[in-house]
């Protein structure tokens, strides 16, 4: 099968139809029978559809031929290469650098700043909102560098990864009693938009690699397990930094 | 025109997203590793298909989805107060958004590119065991029902904390109860489910109905309904996998005997 060529790019918009099915659907249902009204701009609403339908074929396309491959041979050099603190300060920097920027999170921290000025914990100003939304983008994006290395180092040394999971949701449970209320919501989606559409791809393919590389390790068991930790650090990190502001 | 300014904005942020993935690959590669990749010519290619593919993907949802599925939680939860008594809130009158909830959060998830590779990674790594059909499909369905959940809280306004707490005590007790090769994949799901597509959604979806219930503050009440999204399909795919182990039980002695 020749990767690019005509006939797999007509599969992936099949499945990406398929994919997008199920939204039409509910959106379509919902509309006639529930809410029954006129659809608003249906040619703009087709036209949107389509572009929906490209990209995520064009994507899933993409994922195959670059994200995949690069994850997973960059897993296997550092395999080869044999340095644990290469590899560790890689994963660091992949984890705070794709988190940073994350789009997701500088809207997440804004709404945040917002509910903390309105319980007082923080001033009103303007000034005051910017610097904490800003302080708490770092925590995150550090959170984030600290579970994708926390993740790598189980990899290399074949930790179960349920007791470090559990041990870590307790610990999150016993900051909800001590944090203040209005961090609360806030740390437990932070840990939700952590992980973005080309992370996910690379991460996955970064951990299956190395465990499918390293001998003794099984990528089923030792392989997945990276997000995981990427959504459950930065709900520590957050409920911490509320503690202690 | 409009299109082909937002066309341009949304290719222009999705680039300043990869970028430094783009350059801590390529400072790693040149620095530390010193080893050509091996096919750079293809893998550059499917860069430029990510890139582009994502631009589409979020310029399309921007344009076609997104409005009409906050324009539908407004109007939703909005007819839900009218027949509503007012004053109080019960938790009965808001039956269409729990229902409109749970599906919107099972077509969402479906489309979610992230879980969609994840998918894809699994069925090939565990050998075809795990279906890429099968696994989204349960996080679709546990993302539904800890949507539908979660905007039940809403609107009792009960304190969030009972019941993710409560959730992820099912989960522990599921995790020692299922084999071990499914839990990694299991805790994932988790964290992939809400990306893209779910959680603009959602918000809106959260924020609309604290919104319209009285006695509920949006910036407290609103948020919330992504960490309902993320520990619900934990506890449906491990349920999947003790299903799949369970049929394969069944079904493994009649297969020996042969025709």
């Amino acid at each position: 099968m020749r990767i690019g060529s005509v006939a797999v790019l007509v599969k992936r918009f099949v499945g990406a139809l398929r994919d997008l099915a199920p939204i039409i659907l509910v959106i379509a249902f919902f509309q006639i029978v529930v809410i029954r009204q006129p659809f608003p701009d249906l040619a703009g609403v087709a036209l949107g559809l389509i572009c929906v339908v490209l990209g995520l074929a064009l994507f899933i396309q993409g994922l195959e031929l670059g994200l995949f491959p690069m994850g997973e041979a960059i897993a296997h050099a550092f395999a080869r290469k044999g340095s644990a603190v290469a590899l560790l300060a890689f994963a660091f920097c992949l984890g705070f650098g794709t988190t940073v920027a994350e789009p997701a999170l500088v809207a997440v921290g804004g709404e945040a700043a917002e509910v903390a000025a309105e319980a007082c914990a923080i001033a009103a100003s303007e000034e005051a909102r910017e610097s904490y939304a800003f302080r708490l983008r770092m925590v995150v994006a550090f959170s984030v560098g600290v579970a994708i290395l926390l993740g790598v180092l189980r990899i290399l040394k074949g930790w179960p990864l349920h007791h470090l999971i559990i041990g870590g949701y307790a610990l999150v449970t016993l900051m909800t009693l001590l944090a203040p209320d209005e961090i609360i919501g806030v740390a437990y989606d932070s840990g939700g938009v952590t992980t973005s559409t080309i992370t996910v791809p690379l991460v996955t393919a970064l951990g299956v690699g190395l465990a499918s590389s390293i001998k003794g390790r099984d990528p089923m068991l030792d392989g997945f397990g990276l997000i995981a930790f990427a959504s459950l650090t930065p709900m520590i990190f957050v409920l911490a930094y509320g503690i202690l502001l | 025109m409009e299109f082909v300014i937002l066309l341009l904005k949304t290719a222009g942020s999705t680039l300043f997203d990869v970028a430094p993935i783009v350059i801590i690959l390529f400072l790693f590669q040149a620095v530390v590793l010193r080893r050509r990749v091996p096919h750079l010519g293809r893998i550059a290619l499917g860069f430029v298909f990510v890139l582009l593919g994502l631009t589409l993907f979020l310029v399309g949802l921007e344009e076609a989805l997104f409005p009409i599925g906050e324009t539908m939680a407004v109007q939703l939860t909005a007819a839900a107060l009218e027949q509503a008594s007012a004053a109080v809130a019960h938790w009965d009158d808001y039956l269409m958004v729990y229902a409109f909830a749970a599906a919107i959060g099972f077509a969402t998830t479906v489309a979610e590119p992230s879980l969609i590779a994840v998918s894809i990674k699994a069925e090939e790594v565990s050998g075809g065991s795990i279906a890429a059909n099968g696994l989204r499909v349960s996080v679709a369905l546990g993302v539904a029902f800890g949507v539908a959940l979660g905007c039940l809280r809403i609107v009792t306004g009960t304190p969030m904390p009972w019941y993710i707490i409560a959730a992820y005590a099912v989960v522990i007790l599921q995790t020692f109860r299922s084999g071990r090769n499914i839990i990694p994949l299991a805790y994932d799901s988790g964290g992939v489910t809400t990306s893209t597509v779910t959680v603009p959604v959602l918000a809106a979806l959260g924020l609309g109905l604290a919104a319209s219930v009285p006695g509920r503050n949006p910036l407290i009440d609103g948020f919330g309904l992504i960490a309902f999204a993320s520990v619900f399909p934990i506890m449906s795919v491990l349920a999947y996998a003790m299903a799949v182990s369970a049929i394969a039980r069944l079904r493994g002695p009649k297969t020996d005997q042969g025709p």
